[in-house]
């Protein structure tokens, strides 16, 4: 992107009818690494890349547990990430503790909206420069949202964002029919898949059982591999 | 000691401490005509005057009060849970003191498509509370994505407001029962003005904790019917209008049952029978009294 | 039953007729923040178990409000606490600790321990020593060496680690007969002896058991049903023991 007189600060509008902060903002979205997220009738999975940049350091967490029902997967700067997440949990626990029972997905999710757009409209503030993939599960069942620096959010049943998210996407696009009535493995499986199509990054020992499975099977179909993560483990 | 002065002066305004203008008044100077070297004299001759700071400090508003004791009150709420559904009862008065002053308020509320509230305690409390559920419903309305509080959650809010406002000793005068369908289930809640919150199925408040509840235990079971528990409440209606002297004979039954949501019925009255001798000649055998 | 507790407790006023006339005369007793709900705790701390007992029935004056309200609530799998006294905060205190773990989990990705709740529970009652929460607690689990740990407390933050206690209306039937039957050392005794109850897992149950079914006898405030915790490495057993309704 190219500088313009125009993209100083987040309160000023280009004449094109653009606010050139929160699209930089967007794009701080890309610069993470991919996160994907699918759901089925029943589940919602989040897988990231944990890549480590040397040899000499461990990955980033991009994960997060916010409560019992609900986790993030986040792409983009990580730390405004782990920012958003300190409110979700505390919006949670309020929660729980005036209502005693889990926080509607959609009400967090739009609490967290709300909090992004107040963002973009204050010269004295910056836009997040992350983006939160939200899983979560209450009364209505799973729920998948994606959640931009813009403020705005939306539903989805499988999505992926960050850095070259767009093989992911493809990949999620092309599978999607399978997705409603799929497994909790058969999930994690397209999960690993849209990641990272020929496994050459996925090294982690606690995912090789799934990835033989998704070998064995070979079309791609998932199905069971390992036994099934229990929920909200992180 | 000389008494204090009036806190309000009907000249000056509420706030302001002060002699009306018609009858000025010497308020607790230190004696008689203390005040005529003070710079409180005005140049006009008239009394002096001023302002207490000390009322001026709360920004103009009268001090805080707190309430001590409930003015205008409902009495008992009934409240048991049956086969597919759960029912709360009371009668329509709040009283002033020993007035049956209000005859025809309505304390059992709907909240929602599945919650009623019934309330004894003080009426003006029990508006507010409402206001505020009325909130809540409102931000469900708004979120419009089909959730809204269950009995459970809104139990639990409940509980927590009565016990923040005991803690700020400025409590809600009220006993609250609360009743619905958890997710399916009958549900039935009591909350008290300290924010002791208990559920069981089959609950009363006031003077319905000792007349109707060893009916209740006596003849409730889990599985009656919603007949059975209706001719249950109405008995134990009857009992807490005879003995309790501020109840009236008009009342109302609210129920939430999985069939048919949420339902209050109109005002009805129960017969009753005070034909004992007692009451026809009160004075039989006191002569010369009447 | 109840031993006095350390400030002033009134008694509570009752959503009773106003006396709304311009007789001001007659009295009506201030009201109360606090309340008694009854109630009655004991927890016995083995050399590999823990158990924690609580009576179900919840009272205020002489009536009973309902027969089923546990007193015991699950902070994580491995530590309970146990809580008689004035119910509302009972609660309050529950949810405190309650979110207050999740925090620790949050962060530390670990439940918290015996001890580390044990101290929490102490500074939040301390620090709410001038407007006291009017409870009397037990706090109990498994020490990282697996042995049973159980901590008394009174309403204003005072505490300690013993082998076994007992809180609540029922205290001055049962703690004795504990004192007596789990034979503790004398706190005086020096060097100091072991006051873990050295009592099988099985006779102490069954001791606590016939705890709870004689302090029903006697105290009013004790009854209905008790709820008999038993935390092992294995994991909790639960057991529900009626004792008498009246």
């Amino acid at each position: 992107m190219f500088r313009n007189q125009y993209d100083t600060d987040v309160v000023t509008w280009s004449p094109q009818g653009r606010i050139h902060q929160v699209e930089y903002a967007m794009e701080a979205v890309k610069q993470g690494s991919t996160a994907v997220a699918l759901k089925s009738n029943t589940h919602v999975v989040l897988a990231t890349l944990n890549r480590a940049d040397s040899e000499l350091t461990s990955s980033l967490q991009k994960i997060f547990k916010v409560d019992d029902h609900l986790g993030i997967a986040a792409s983009g700067l990580i730390s405004d990430g782990r920012s958003l997440c300190k409110f979700m949990r505390s919006e949670c626990l309020n929660h729980r503790y005036v209502y005693e029972s889990a926080m509607p997905v959609t009400r967090l999710v739009r609490e967290v909206a709300d909090n992004a757009q107040v963002c973009t409209q204050r010269s004295w503030k910056r836009p997040y420069g992350v983006g939160l993939l939200v899983a979560g599960h209450d009364k209505s069942g799973p729920r998948l949202f994606y959640c931009c620096p813009s403020g705005n959010y939306y539903e989805y049943l499988a999505h992926a964002i960050g850095g070259r998210s767009q093989a992911a996407r493809t990949y999620l696009e092309r599978k999607h029919e399978e997705y409603p009535d799929a497994s909790l493995d058969g999930l994690i499986g397209h999960a690993l898949q849209a990641l990272d199509q020929d496994f050459k990054e996925l090294d982690e020992a606690s995912l090789q059982p799934y990835i033989q499975a998704l070998r064995d099977a070979e079309g791609g179909d998932g199905g069971g591999g390992a036994d099934g993560a229990a929920p909200m483990e992180s | 000691m000389f008494a204090k002065g009036p806190s309000h002066s009907t000249a000056l305004g509420p706030g302001c401490a002060g002699p009306p203008l018609a009858n000025p008044q010497n308020f607790g100077q230190a004696g008689p005509g203390a005040h005529e070297h003070g710079s409180h004299q005005p140049s006009c001759g008239a009394a002096p005057f001023a302002v207490d700071a000390s009322m001026l400090r709360s920004a103009g508003s009268q001090p805080h009060k707190h309430t001590q004791s409930p003015y205008v009150t409902g009495s008992s709420v009934l409240g048991i849970t049956y086969a597919g559904g759960v029912m709360l009862a009371s009668d329509t008065l709040a009283s002033y003191g020993s007035t049956k002053r209000y005859k025809s308020v309505q304390r059992l509320v709907k909240v929602n498509e599945t919650t009623v509230l019934g309330a004894g305690g003080e009426i003006s409390d029990l508006q507010y509370i409402l206001n505020m559920l009325d909130d809540l419903s409102t931000e469900d309305y708004c979120a419009d994505d089909g959730q809204s509080l269950s009995s459970q959650e809104l139990y639990s809010y409940l509980s927590r407001v009565m016990y923040n406002r005991r803690n700020k000793m400025d409590p809600l005068w009220n006993s609250l029962l609360i009743a619905g369908l958890e997710s399916g289930k009958p549900f039935l809640g009591s909350v008290n003005m300290i924010g002791v919150a208990f559920s069981d199925d089959h609950l009363a408040t006031g003077f319905g904790s000792h007349l109707a509840r060893p009916l209740f235990r006596k003849k409730h079971r889990p599985d009656m019917s919603e007949e059975e528990a209706t001719a249950l409440i109405r008995e134990a209606l009857e009992v807490c209008y005879y003995r309790d002297k501020q109840s009236i004979n008009k009342f109302q039954i609210a129920k939430v049952t999985t069939a048919g949501g949420v339902s209050i019925s109109d005002a009805f009255a129960l017969p009753t029978k005070w034909e004992y001798q007692a009451f026809v000649d009160p004075t039989r055998d006191a002569v010369g009294v009447w | 039953m109840l031993a006095p507790p350390p400030f002033r407790l009134h008694t509570p006023a009752s959503v009773g007729p106003a006396n709304a006339s311009s007789d001001n005369t007659r009295s009506r007793p201030a009201w109360s923040p606090y309340d008694d709900n009854g109630g009655t705790c004991v927890a016995v701390a083995g050399s590999d178990y823990c158990i924690v007992a609580a009576s179900t029935r919840l009272s205020t004056g002489f009536s009973i409000l309902t027969r089923d309200c546990s007193k015991l609530f699950k902070i994580s799998e491995q530590v309970y606490i146990a809580s008689a006294g004035f119910q509302g905060d009972v609660r309050a205190l529950q949810k405190m600790l309650q979110t207050r773990n999740v925090m620790y989990e949050h962060i530390h990705r670990k439940p918290m321990s015996a001890s580390a709740l044990a101290q929490l529970l102490g500074n939040n009652l301390y620090y709410k020593r001038f407007f006291p929460y009017f409870t009397w607690n037990l706090c109990v689990g498994l020490d990282p060496e697996g042995k049973g740990s159980v901590y008394t407390y009174d309403p204003v933050g005072s505490f300690e680690r013993v082998g076994f206690s007992c809180q609540g209306s029922g205290k001055d039937l049962i703690q004795p007969v504990l004192d007596n039957q789990l034979k503790a050392a004398s706190p005086l005794v020096v060097p100091a002896k072991d006051w873990m109850s050295a009592l099988p897992l099985e006779q102490a149950q069954d001791l606590v058991r016939d705890a709870f079914v004689s302090a029903g006898e006697r105290d009013i405030y004790t009854g209905d049903s008790v709820e008999i915790l038993t935390i092992t490495k294995d994991g909790v057993n639960k057991e529900i023991l009626d004792l008498k309704k009246d």
